[in-house]
């Protein structure tokens, strides 16, 4: 997600004419001057132990008081969990203005403008900027990460800078069961509804998602029938995701789904029902029963990918 | 302890969105409006956490046309103790403004912890209880799945789900703002004498003009427009080990996603 933002900074950067410089705050860190393939021109590396677990207001203070020396106009983050929690309590400190979760970023008269889903994706809007520092974070699979300048080494800088005094301190962190790719940044997506019929049977979505490289989902339906974790759950109350390829079997379609998922690249729809109104939205279509289908496309696809 | 909890009314979920001829914004008529449901899970922790840690009071807090009174109202009759409405006629707000109004609205009251959903449905914007954090200076935790008071009842342990099924856990004292994720609890409906009750709990108006201080809008949005429209796709005829190698065949080379 880095790297794609970094690509999209770097061309908004070329508009502005100026440069793309980027923050990385942690401990540990490695490899800092790579983002420079990506268009970034220098590197701030804070590395503290006492910032080895992310801290809001920790990395909060970092930015501010490399914002006060560096003097940006414009700041982006990607719409993680993390970059969603911290840009807008940068802004605030910075009494400044913060887009969302952005799909389209952009430079007119000199000022970002920042586009971005609302109402979970029923509608569009664009967003201007009244404040001198504007700060937006971008959904991820938006932009495509390109290498500008092959080899090309970001001059790094070492910043020695006190986080401060770090309040809501992190613990721990329990993985999840799944190393698998968060529904929020995958590129593609199989998702199940209520004609799974159980937990049991998402195994087979499983399958076919092993071979090929998919992260599984859920409706809302088959998460409150019990069927699958909330956090598999896409759509209005559940994850957002802007996969290139999402695979729906057996959901059916309904407003809030497809709130969740509209911005797929290619969807594909199986389903019994002809009817269903998720294949007025898919590119591709197969009516039929998903135990059937989906086991035949794990076999075909592990034929193919194998030649 | 003292518990606040703030609210917005958003449109139902099933509402078609429509925009206005002049791109300015939504079309308003005829919206059903809901109470966020991010919200409701933040009125059920702020009602559990009442009910395990006596006496506590917990104060439902929503901004905007009068009609969030009757959102304040539910939550009183769900079990809260107090509303605060705050009355946003005369205001432009965009959400540093609505921030740093609802900051202003709640300062005196000195809530030591104050749920919020994470984000509103309508907006999407997951903003505001960060920038009332930084506002109120106290610390933030969103996506939360998991709240429990520690034994002295000075902070508490809170879980936040991030991506790929992690969680991540914090300790944090009093007071703190809370982003409620799905699943943090079940809410509860409210009752019929609950909604009697609700009648006669005490429901302060405050005016945004008088909150507003020096603060001014930092964005506007222009230029709302609907997504673009898919296009009909096709459905794939024949047997099905036949569609499915139909459609492996266009996945690779017409769509080339895989």
């Amino acid at each position: 997600m880095t790297l794609e933002l970094a690509t999209k900074a770097s061309e908004l950067a070329a508009k502005l004419g100026g440069e793309v410089d980027t923050v990385l705050v942690g401990h540990g860190i490695e490899n800092p001057a790579e983002l420079g393939s990506y268009g970034v021109k220098k590197v701030y590396v804070v590395d503290t132990a006492k910032l080895e677990k992310y801290n809001t207001e920790g990395v909060a203070k970092v930015i501010q008081d490399l914002v006060d020396e560096v003097k940006p106009s414009v700041i982006l983050g990607t719409a993680s969990p993390m970059g969603r929690d911290l840009l807008p309590r940068v802004a605030a400190r910075l009494d400044a203005g913060l887009a969302s979760d952005c799909t389209e970023l952009d430079i007119q008269d000199g000022k970002l403008v920042a586009t971005r889903p609302i109402y979970s994706g029923k509608a569009v809007v664009d967003v201007k900027f009244e404040s001198s520092i504007q700060l937006a974070t971008t959904r991820p699979n938006s932009f495509v990460a390109k290498v500008v300048q092959q080899g090309g080494a970001a001059e790094v800088v070492k910043k020695d800078i006190d986080p401060g005094n770090l309040r809501a301190v992190m613990k721990e962190i329990v993985k999840g069961k799944s190393n698998k790719v968060d529904l929020t940044e995958a590129g593609i997506i199989v998702s199940g509804g209520r004609a799974m019929k159980n937990a049991e049977n998402f195994k087979i979505l499983q399958e076919l998602a092993d071979v090929i490289g998919a992260t599984v989902g859920a409706s809302r339906a088959a998460v409150d029938s019990g069927y699958a974790p909330h956090d598999m759950q896409v759509g209005q109350t559940g994850k957002v995701v802007n996969p290139n390829l999402y695979i729906a079997c057996g959901i059916s379609g309904a407003i809030q789904h497809l709130a969740g998922m509209r911005t797929s690249k290619v969807i594909v729809a199986i389903n019994k029902d002809p009817e269903a109104p998720i294949f007025t939205k898919a590119d591709y279509g197969i009516v039929g029963d998903l135990f059937q289908i989906v086991p035949l496309l794990t076999q075909e696809f592990k034929k193919t990918l194998a030649e | 302890m003292k518990i606040g909890v703030l609210i917005k009314q958003v449109p139902d979920t099933e509402t078609k969105i429509r925009v206005k001829a002049d791109a300015s914004g939504i079309e308003t008529d005829g919206i059903k409006y809901i109470i966020n449901p991010y919200d409701e899970f933040a009125i059920e922790e702020g009602l559990k956490v009442k009910e395990k840690n006596p006496p506590s009071e917990t104060v439902v807090i929503s901004m905007g046309p009068v009609r969030c009174v009757e959102a304040i109202r539910t939550g009183l009759a769900m079990g809260a103790d107090k509303g605060i409405y705050v009355d946003d006629t005369g205001i432009t707000a965009d959400n540093y403004v609505t921030a740093r109004v609802l900051a202003n609205a709640i300062k005196s009251e000195n809530f030591d912890v104050i749920f919020c959903g994470k984000q509103a449905i309508d907006d999407d914007a997951s903003q505001i209880v960060q920038m009332v954090a930084e506002f109120l200076n106290i610390p933030q935790v969103l996506i939360v799945e998991g709240f429990e008071v520690r034994a002295d009842k000075k902070g508490a342990t809170v879980s936040r789900r991030v991506g790929g099924g992690a969680k991540e856990v914090y300790e944090v004292d009093f007071p703190v703002i809370i982003g409620a994720e799905k699943g943090l609890n079940t809410p509860r409906y409210a009752s019929l004498p609950g909604i009697m009750k609700a009648k006669t709990k005490p429901l302060t108006t405050l005016k945004a003009t008088d909150l507003l201080g020096e603060a001014k809008p930092k964005t506007t949005n222009v230029n709302y427009r609907l997504p673009p429209e898919r296009k009909a796709g096709k459905i794939l005829q024949g047997e099905p080990d036949q569609v499915a190698k139909e459609l492996v065949k266009l996945l690779r080379e017409e769509a080339k996603v895989i």
